[in-house]
C-alpha cells in the first residue's frame, strides 16, 4: 500500500515524529477537556475559539502569551538540567524566590548605578540567588546526607519566608501600609520591555538559558560527564568523573536558572519586591521538563503551550463564566496522558 | 539433526521430554530441533557455549517461552508449558543462577513464600520440620530461622534446592549453579545430586565446566549453535572430546588445557603497592583487615577468594574508589594513598570489570561517547572533545587487540554482551597502563570469549603491565597467576608462587578452614 508522503516524511524524521508525538497529545487533552467542559454545561467549541482569539490571533493576548512564557522556559531548565544527572530538582519555586530576593537586594542596594552595571548586576544576583540555594540540597545531596527531593522541596517553604520577612521587615516600603512590598527599584534596575507591551528583555535571557542547556549537554565535554552520571553513575564514579562536584553545579546552575526566572519577574513585571510574585511557575516548569522528557524543543513548545493554557483559563474565566482552576484539569489530563505512554527522557 | 536421545531406563516413559524443540529469535535460531530425555534417576548434563541454546532449552522446559515447534511430553503425555506455573504444577523446579530470594526473610519464609498456597498464618513448625527432615535425607542443612542476608552463597543454593523439593518437583534444572561456588562446595553439591538420584530425581546440569560434567553426569548433551552436537557417554569421553564438540572446528586454542607459562624473570620494579591497608565497611561489606600487596612491572598477581571475602573492596581501594582508613597506597614510588580515581587512571591504572554494562559503560550513551568517559584530559579540546583523535586512537586500540571496531554511533546497550567486554577493554588497555585491575574478567563469558580475556592479560603481563586479577575460578587462577594471593576475611591467609599450591589447599584457606583440613 503507498504511503502517503506526509507519513513517510513523518515516520523518517525523529523531530517530526516529536512534534507529531506531541500534537497528539494535545489533541487528546483537549477533546478530553471538551467533554468536561460540556458537562459543565458550556459550549467546548466556543471556548476554544475564544481562547485562540484572546491568545493566538490577538496581538495584546499573545505579547501576554510570551510574558508568561519567559518565566516557564526558565524553571524548566531548572529543572531538565539536574535531571539529566539523574537529580529530580523539585525546588524551583524556591529557587525562583531567592533569586528575586536577592536581585532585589542589588537593586535596592545600588540605585544610583547606572543601567549598563546595574543590570548585569542584578541579573547576575538573580542566578547566584536561585544557584546558592540549590546547592544547599546540592552539597547535601554530594556528601550522600539528604535526598535532594526532600530538601528542594522542603527548602520551597523556606524561600518565600525570606521574602515576606524582607518586605514586611527592612525593606518595607513607606508608600502603602496596608500592602506590604517593598520600594519600586530604580528604572535603571527594570529590564527593558519591547513594543509597548509586558514582553520584557527577560524572554531573550530564557531563550539563551535554553541554548545553552542544549549546547552544554549536547556539544561540551563537560555534558558527556554530565549526562555520564545520569546514565550510570556507578561506571560514572569508576571512570573517575567527580560525581559529587557534578552533583553540585548541576544542581546550582538548575537553581541559577530558576533565580533568572525570579528576577525576571521583578525587575521585568513588578518592579518591586512583593509576596505572591509566581503563581507557582517553579512546579509548572517542572510538569514542562517532564513532559519535554528534557528535551530542548520539547520544553519550547511544551512551555509555550503551558503558557497558552494558564492564558486560557482568564479567557474563560470571563466569556465563559467557569472558575480558573477548570485549566488544571486541562493540565492534569494533559500530564496523565504523556505519563500514560512514557518515552523517557533524552540520554 | 543429532542423535536421537535415548533413556537410560527402557520399560518407563523418561519423566520429561523434549522433541524436535526449534525456536527462533530473529535471524537466529536459538534451538533447532533438539531433542532431550530426563528420566528418574539421573544427572544430565548439557554443556555449550554460549549462545549454544542451553538457555533457551532450558526456558522451554520451565515454561519461561513456547517453543515455535516440538512437543514436551511429561511421562510419556503430551503437555503445555504455557507458564512456570504449569511448570512447577507439573513438578518441573528451577535453580537459578542468581537466586530468587528476599535476603531480609529468613529461610523458613522464603520456603514458605515458594508453596503455593500461602495459608493467612503460616504454620511455621510444620514447615521447619519438613526443612530439617529434607535436609538431612539429602546433606541440604541450613538453619530454617536463620536469614537469608546471613548465609552463605552455598547455603543460599541449599534453600533453593529446599523449595524445590518441598514444592514436590521431581525434575531440577540447574543453570550453572556451580560457577558461584568454592571447590569444596562443589563437591557437597555433587553429593547433593548422588542423594537426589538415588530416590529417583531427575537432574539436569547445565554448565560450562567439562569436569564438572564428567565427574558427576549419568548422561551428557553438547549443544552447539542450536543443534544437538553430540551425546558422548561420560566414562568413554574426556574433555577434549567434549572441547571438539562444543566448538566443532573452531577449537579454542591450546590454553583450556591450562598449561603453566613459564614465570617471569623477577627484578622489575614494584609498580603498586598496599601496606597495611586497612577500609571501612558498611552493610554487608567486608573491611579489609591491615592488607599487604605488592604488584611488579610484568606478573600477574592472582588473588583467590570465596565471594565475600574482601575482593570487592580490594578492587575498590586500588581504583581509589573508597579511601583507606589506615596504611598506604604507593604508584611507580610515590605515596598515593589519596589520589584520587581521576588521578590514578591518568598515571596509567585501568580496569577490566566484570560487568561491564553496571560498572564501566553508560547504556543509553552512543560508543563513541562511552569511548571517551574515563580518558581524563586526553582528548579534550576547548570546551569540546576532539572526537576525530578519539576516534583514530581507539580504532587503533581494537586494531592491536584485533577486535571488531563497533559501530561509534550505536547506543552501548545495543552492543552484545561480548562486544560490550572488547568496548571496555579497548578503552582501558588504549593508553598503555601500567596496572590493569581485572574484576571476574571472565565471569559469565563462554569457553572461547574467557581464553581470549586471558590471553589478553598475558599479552599485557608480557609487555611490562602488572595484572592484579581477581577471580573465583581457580583453574583461571593456576593458569595465569604469577603469583597467587588468598583472601579470608579481608586478609590475605596464603601467598604461593606460581605452581606452589593444590586447589584443595586454596580452597581450605579460601574458606578459613585450614584446621579442619589437618585435622
Amino acid at each position: 500500500m503507498p504511503e502517503p508522503a506526509l507519513a513517510a516524511a513523518v515516520r523518517r524524521s525523529p523531530a517530526l515524529r516529536a512534534s507529531a508525538r506531541y500534537l497528539a497529545v494535545v489533541l487528546a487533552a483537549l477533546a478530553v477537556f471538551a467533554a468536561v467542559l460540556l458537562l459543565a454545561g458550556k459550549d467546548p467549541l466556543r471556548a476554544y475559539a475564544d481562547t485562540f482569539r484572546d491568545t493566538l490571533a490577538d496581538a495584546y493576548g499573545f505579547s501576554e502569551l510570551l510574558v508568561r512564557m519567559t518565566p516557564l522556559l526558565l524553571a524548566a531548565v531548572a529543572v531538565a538540567l539536574p535531571a539529566r544527572l539523574g537529580l529530580i530538582n523539585v525546588g524551583g519555586e524556591g529557587q525562583l524566590y531567592m533569586g528575586a530576593w536577592l536581585a532585589s537586594a542589588g537593586a535596592l542596594l545600588f540605585p544610583r548605578w547606572p543601567a549598563w552595571l546595574l543590570l548585569p548586576l542584578v541579573a547576575m544576583l538573580g542566578f547566584a540567588g536561585g544557584a546558592l540555594w540549590a546547592a544547599i540540597p546540592g552539597v547535601l545531596r554530594g556528601l550522600r546526607l539528604v535526598n535532594e527531593t526532600i530538601a528542594t522541596l522542603l527548602l520551597n517553604y523556606v524561600a518565600p519566608l525570606v521574602v515576606s520577612y524582607s518586605i514586611f521587615g527592612p525593606w518595607r516600603s513607606a508608600e502603602s501600609s496596608a500592602y506590604p512590598q517593598s520600594p519600586a527599584f530604580a528604572d535603571a534596575a527594570r529590564l527593558p520591555s519591547f513594543l509597548d507591551t509586558r514582553i520584557h528583555a527577560g524572554l531573550l535571557v530564557s531563550l539563551a538559558a535554553l541554548l545553552f542547556y542544549w549546547l552544554l549537554l549536547e556539544k561540551t565535554r563537560w555534558g558527556v560527564q554530565m549526562r555520564a552520571i545520569g546514565g550510570n553513575p556507578e561506571a560514572a564514579q569508576r571512570l573517575g568523573i567527580p560525581v559529587a562536584v557534578w552533583i553540585v553545579v548541576a544542581l546550582a546552575m538548575g537553581g541559577g536558572m530558576a533565580g533568572l526566572a525570579g528576577m525576571g519577574e521583578v525587575m521585568g513585571i513588578h518592579g518591586r519586591l512583593r509576596q505572591g510574585l509566581s503563581p507557582g511557575y517553579g512546579f509548572t516548569g517542572f510538569l514542562i521538563a517532564w513532559l519535554a522528557g528534557g528535551r530542548a524543543m520539547g520544553i519550547l513548545l511544551m512551555a509555550f503551550l503551558f503558557a497558552m493554557i494558564t492564558s486560557a483559563g482568564d479567557t474563560l474565566q470571563i466569556t465563559q463564566g467557569v472558575p480558573y482552576a477548570v485549566v488544571n484539569i486541562l493540565l492534569a489530563v494533559i500530564l496523565f496522558i504523556v505519563l500514560a505512554r512514557r518515552r523517557g527522557w533524552a540520554r | 539433526m543429532g542423535p536421537r536421545d535415548a533413556g537410560t531406563s527402557p520399560g518407563a516413559p523418561p519423566l520429561l521430554e523434549a522433541r524436535s524443540i526449534r525456536k527462533r529469535y530473529g535471524p537466529v535460531l536459538a534451538n533447532d530441533g533438539v531433542d532431550l530425555t530426563l528420566c528418574r534417576g539421573e544427572v544430565h548434563a548439557l554443556l555449550g557455549e554460549n549462545g549454544a541454546g542451553k538457555s533457551t532449552l532450558s526456558k522451554i522446559l520451565y515454561g519461561f517461552i513456547r517453543p515455535d515447534a516440538g512437543e514436551l511430553l511429561w511421562n510419556g503425555e503430551r503437555v503445555e508449558l504455557g507458564s512456570p506455573r504449569d511448570a512447577r504444577r507439573l513438578g518441573i523446579g528451577m535453580v537459578f543462577q542468581s537466586f530468587m530470594l528476599i535476603p531480609a526473610l529468613s529461610v523458613l519464609e522464603n520456603i514458605a513464600l515458594f508453596l503455593g498456597d500461602l495459608p493467612a498464618i503460616v504454620r511455621g513448625e510444620a514447615v521447619g520440620r519438613r526443612i530439617r527432615a529434607l535436609g538431612d535425607r539429602f546433606g541440604l542443612h541450613v538453619d530454617p530461622s536463620a536469614p537469608v542476608r546471613q548465609l552463605s552463597v552455598g547455603d543460599q543454593q541449599k534453600v533453593e534446592i529446599l523449595k524445590l523439593l518441598l514444592a514436590e518437583a521431581r525434575v531440577l534444572v540447574f543453570d550453572e549453579p556451580t560457577k558461584v561456588l568454592a571447590p569444596h562446595e562443589v563437591r557437597a553439591l555433587v553429593r547433593v545430586f548422588g542423594a537426589l538420584k538415588a530416590e529417583g530425581y531427575a537432574i539436569l546440569f547445565i554448565t560450562h565446566k567439562l569436569r564438572e560434567a564428567l565427574a558427576c553426569a549419568d548422561r551428557i548433551t553438547v549443544l552447539r549453535q542450536g543443534r544437538v552436537a553430540g551425546r558422548p557417554r561420560p566414562d568413554q569421553a574426556d574433555a577434549a572430546t567434549l572441547v571438539k564438540l562444543m566448538f566443532g572446528d573452531r577449537e579454542p586454542g591450546p590454553s583450556v588445557a591450562a598449561e603453566a607459562a613459564p614465570s617471569r624473570p623477577p627484578g622489575a620494579g614494584p609498580i603498586f603497592e598496599l601496606r597495611g591497608a586497612w577500609s571501612r565497611a558498611s552493610g554487608s561489606e567486608t573491611p579489609l583487615r591491615g592488607l599487604d600487596l605488592t604488584i611488579r612491572a610484568g606478573e600477574i598477581v592472582g588473588v583467590a577468594g570465596v565471594s565475600g571475602s574482601g575482593q570487592k573492596e580490594l578492587g575498590d581501594l586500588i581504583l581509589g574508589l573508597r579511601p583507606l582508613s589506615a596504611g598506604t597506597r604507593w604508584f611507580d614510588g610515590e605515596d598515593a594513598s589519596s589520589w584520587s580515581i581521576a588521578r590514578l587512571r591518568e598515571r596509567g591504572v585501568a580496569f577490566v570489570p566484570e560487568d561491564p554494562l553496571a560498572m564501566a559503560a553508560v547504556p543509553g550513551m552512543s560508543v563513541r561517547e562511552n569511548l571517551v568517559l574515563g580518558t581524563g584530559r586526553r582528548y579534550w579540546k576547548g570546551a569540546t572533545v576532539d572526537w576525530p583523535r578519539l576516534e583514530s586512537a581507539m580504532t587503533a586500540s581494537f586494531g592491536a587487540l584485533a577486535f571488531p571496531v563497533p559501530p561509534l554511533d550505536r547506543p552501548a546497550f545495543a552492543l552484545s554482551g561480548g562486544n560490550l567486554q572488547r568496548m571496555v577493554i579497548a578503552r582501558e588497555l588504549a593508553h598503555a597502563p601500567r596496572l590493569v585491575v581485572a574484576l571476574y574478567p571472565t565471569r559469565g563469558l563462554d569457553v572461547r570469549s574467557a581464553v581470549s580475556v586471558r590471553e589478553l592479560l598475558q599479552r599485557a603481563r608480557d609487555t611490562g603491565t602488572g595484572v592484579l586479577l581477581i577471580s573465583e575460578d581457580l583453574d583461571e587462577l593456576a593458569e595465569l597467576s604469577d603469583r597467587l594471593l588468598v583472601l579470608y576475611g579481608g586478609a590475605v591467609t596464603g601467598e604461593f608462587a606460581r605452581g606452589g599450591w593444590t586447589a584443595e589447599e586454596v580452597g581450605h584457606l579460601m574458606t578459613g578452614s585450614k584446621g579442619a583440613a589437618l585435622a
